[in-house]
């Protein structure tokens, strides 16, 4: 069976470890990855522990299929915790080589608390573990840790998952990258390594991984190898999620300039074919996959030259158009500082962004930015700012580095105008103006603004639904999106792969009981998408977040029309209309109009032990007062 | 008996591997019922994403592993050119391992003797299952045969186009 069985804790404060088995029910109820992650975080933390608090929980999860030659799942791990940038419930997946080897030395998840008095690694070889000290590694980008630590212990086989520098000045969009380019970007997870002084974790596992029935796995994943030849993944095997620029462009749904306008002048510049034709030198894969989608951009001449950087629609985008920038040169070298820093480089683009637009209205000044000329469109002032932001350098780099909701509230002067976040996230690229049930979607998500926690911009982008506006049904289509992805998140399949799961849940059952042996209905896996999350849920409510008030969107995407001629001119989301959505979802969900699980709901999910959690909040709201404060 | 010229090997295409490693986990499977790469008979090996390879062993002529064994542990079949290990005599040495230019004599984790590429009868595995097509099972020839086609076809590409 596919599980390890162990769970491993790590006490950094004193070094103590242990291990405890993994119990098959809780296997069953919560999957693994982002499921298994948030309900021993539950287990193992106490609410209102500040995110940089020693108290405060990391944790390493790998997924029932990690470890397996499971395409796309088979090198997958998550890491969740309490996020700095939201005060929510954290989760981020990561794929590449380090999570089959995690599950190699034989664990499910690893549980890391305490804070070491010195800047550490964790080493864990096989069932050894240690603290090693990283002194030497400071200020070192995950990259070089990773070079670093398989020169001093001997083995290049050895798989290291760090931080760079900005986890270590705890900036809060700090990243935790594995393999050079593959990331537990978001949500700040880097940030929480560093309050723990914890500089990386290198894993070297030598044990077999083995699964329950071998040849109807074998068998399985040889036909989503073939599945993955065919049509359901040609985006990320050829141009690659960058295709999105210009699809996302002609419907007016591309945001540019810190989301004042759906469409970009400079696009063809920035867009999948340009880049591919000019800057893509190779196309290469994660472990045990059968598709390939890491596409590898090289700048070749210019200020940039010898720049190299994986590139993908959602950094491209953040760093691109979002600042007016349609220079792929700079682009590839602003997603580069972002990896090298270790930064979230969505969040990272939509930081700049909105310090671009402040200082466009005269909020931030030319002192403000220490000379820096921070228009839209100044590519090297762009690239200058993410490294002040990763170094907390400057006045204005410090106050970045705390996310553009905290930095909003210290700039003043109304910056909170230009903030573009949901709950303390940053926005993925697409346009919420124009991609209305996206909008709901990201809303309430659990873990901020996420364009993968529902993946709802898909009925908006494939014209399934009347994409300007919102309406009654939108949140069922919500719910159905976050149930499959909380599973997907779980298995920690690739959702670059999703398409080849053509049978979904039934598809997805099958491979997980072929790996665990676990039977599992399809009915069972959406029912455990519906309990991860409620539980994320009750999660952020035991922190005094995850009501109504906290699922809401930017202003910008509430007050300010789309400017562009057109079809799309005037389009914004209105606050009637979203208010029948967040109503709409939160009852498909059979939540208080207030967004809170009832205890029904968490009894019928088999989430009894939670009840005492939602029940106090629950008595305080029992007369629906008014519905949630809008887009101010 | 067969020749150098005719034996057949896993060849690897740095121009088309991309790492995936699919390789080295199919052969752990095939040969040990368990996925671990560190029991496959192929690894992969990847410098930076420009640079990725998978190695096996590549039959050598007078294999200078066999010729290293200092207790007749290794032999190559003069049939199929592969190298046979007796693991009753291997006592895990390792002077094979120094002898092999390309690291495809292995130290098995479990057995403690080492382990090599059998082409698993004559229909590898790894070329089978790899998505990139990036591993050959070719002879030497073939492959010399297979650049310069290759070449020519780039360096005569405009009399090319002419001609179609």
């Amino acid at each position: 069976m596919s599980y390890a069985g162990r769970i491993l804790h790590v006490d950094l404060s004193t070094g103590k470890t242990e291990t405890e088995p993994l119990k098959e029910e809780m296997a069953k109820n919560f999957i693994g990855g982002i499921g298994l992650g948030m309900r021993l975080f539950l287990d193992n933390s106490k609410a209102g522990t500040d995110p940089f608090s020693p108290s405060n929980p990391i944790i390493f999860v790998t997924g029932p299929l990690s470890g397996t030659m499971a395409a796309s799942a088979g090198n997958s791990y998550a890491v969740v915790s309490k996020s700095p940038q939201t005060g929510h419930i954290a989760e981020s997946k990561s794929h590449g080589f380090f999570g089959a080897e995690l599950k190699r030395a034989g664990y499910d998840a690893v549980i890391l608390k305490g804070k070491s008095e010195k800047l550490v690694y964790l080493w864990i070889d096989d069932d050894s573990i240690q603290l090693i000290d990283a002194q030497h590694l400071k200020g070192k980008s995950p990259h070089e840790v990773e070079t670093a630590i398989r020169e001093e212990l001997g083995d290049f086989y050895i798989r290291v998952s760090a931080i760079g520098e900005a986890g270590e000045n705890l900036v809060r969009t700090a990243s935790i990258i594995n393999d050079e380019f593959r990331a537990i970007g978001r949500t700040g997870m880097g940030a929480v390594m560093g309050s723990k002084n914890l500089k990386a974790v290198a894993v070297r596992g030598t044990h077999d991984v083995n699964v329950a029935d071998l040849e109807g796995f074998v068998e399985f994943v040889k036909m989503i190898h073939e599945r993955m030849k065919g049509p359901a993944t040609r985006k990320y095997r050829t141009l690659g999620t960058p295709e999105n620029v210009l699809v996302l462009n002609a419907i007016k749904a591309l945001p540019t300039r810190n989301f004042t306008q759906a469409t970009f002048d400079g696009a063809e510049k920035v867009s999948g074919e340009y880049l591919n034709e000019r800057y893509i030198k190779k196309i290469v894969g994660c472990a045990t996959c059968g598709m390939r989608c890491d596409h590898i951009g090289m700048v070749s001449e210019g200020p940039y030259k010898g720049t190299t950087a994986r590139v993908e629609f959602e950094c491209l985008w953040a760093l691109g158009p979002n600042c007016g920038v349609d220079r792929l040169d700079a682009v590839i070298e602003a997603i580069y500082q972002c990896d090298y820093y270790g930064m979230d480089g969505i969040s990272t683009g939509v930081i700049v962004s909105f310090a671009m637009d402040c200082y466009e209205h005269g909020i931030l000044s030319k002192k403000d930015t220490d000379g820096l000329d921070l228009r839209f469109g100044n590519a090297e002032a762009m690239v200058e700012m993410i490294k002040r932001i990763g170094s907390r350098k400057g006045w204005l780099g410090d106050v970045l580095a705390e996310g553009s909701m905290r930095a909003a509230e210290k700039i003043g002067k109304g910056a909170v105008k230009y903030a573009n976040h949901i709950k303390g996230l940053e926005l993925p690229g697409y346009d919420l103006r124009t991609l209305q049930t996206a909008a709901l979607g990201f809303a309430v998500s659990f873990r901020g603004a996420c364009h993968l926690r529902s993946g709802a911009y898909s009925p908006d982008v494939k014209g399934k639904v009347n994409r300007f506006k919102i309406e009654k049904g939108r949140g069922k289509i919500v719910m159905k999106g976050e149930d499959t992805y909380n599973i997907i998140d779980s298995l920690i399949l690739c959702k670059f792969s999703r398409g080849v799961y053509y049978e979904e849940l039934e598809d997805m059952a099958k491979y997980y009981t072929l790996a665990t042996g676990i039977k599992i209905t399809p009915t069972e896996l959406s029912q455990a998408g519906e309990r991860i999350n409620n539980l994320a849920k009750v999660l952020n409510i035991r922190e005094g977040k995850g009501t109504r008030e906290y699922d809401q969107l930017p202003p910008k995407i509430m007050n300010v029309p789309v400017p562009d001629e057109g079809f799309a001119k005037g389009a914004h989301v209105t606050q009637k209309e979203f208010d029948v959505g967040l109503d709409d979802y939160y009852e498909v969900r059979g939540w208080t109009k207030d967004g809170i699980p009832t205890v029904e709901k968490l009894k019928e999910l088999g989430l009894q032990d939670l009840v005492p959690i939602v029940k106090k909040k629950l008595a305080k709201t029992q007369t629906p007062k008014r519905k949630g404060k809008g887009g101010e | 008996m067969t020749t150098i010229h005719e034996r057949k090997f896993v060849s690897g295409d740095p121009a088309k591997c991309v790492g995936c490693c699919v390789c080295e986990y199919i052969c752990s499977t095939e040969k040990e019922k368990a996925f671990n790469p560190t029991k496959s008979r192929i690894r992969a090996v990847r410098l930076n994403p420009f640079v990725n390879i998978a190695i096996a062993c590549r039959l050598c002529e007078d294999a200078p592993c066999v010729a290293a064994c200092p207790r007749d542990a290794l032999d190559q079949s003069e049939e199929t050119g592969l190298v046979i290990v007796d693991e009753e005599k291997c006592n895990g040495c390792g002077w094979c391992i120094e002898a092999c230019d390309y690291g495809a004599i292995q130290l098995h984790p479990e057995t403690k003797v080492v382990f090599v590429c059998d082409l698993c009868d004559g229909e590898p595995k790894c070329v089978e299952w790899c998505p990139e097509e990036a591993l050959d099972f070719t002879t030497k020839d073939i492959l010399a045969q297979k650049a310069r086609i290759a070449v020519v076809k780039k360096l005569f590409q405009e009399a090319l186009k002419a001609t179609i």
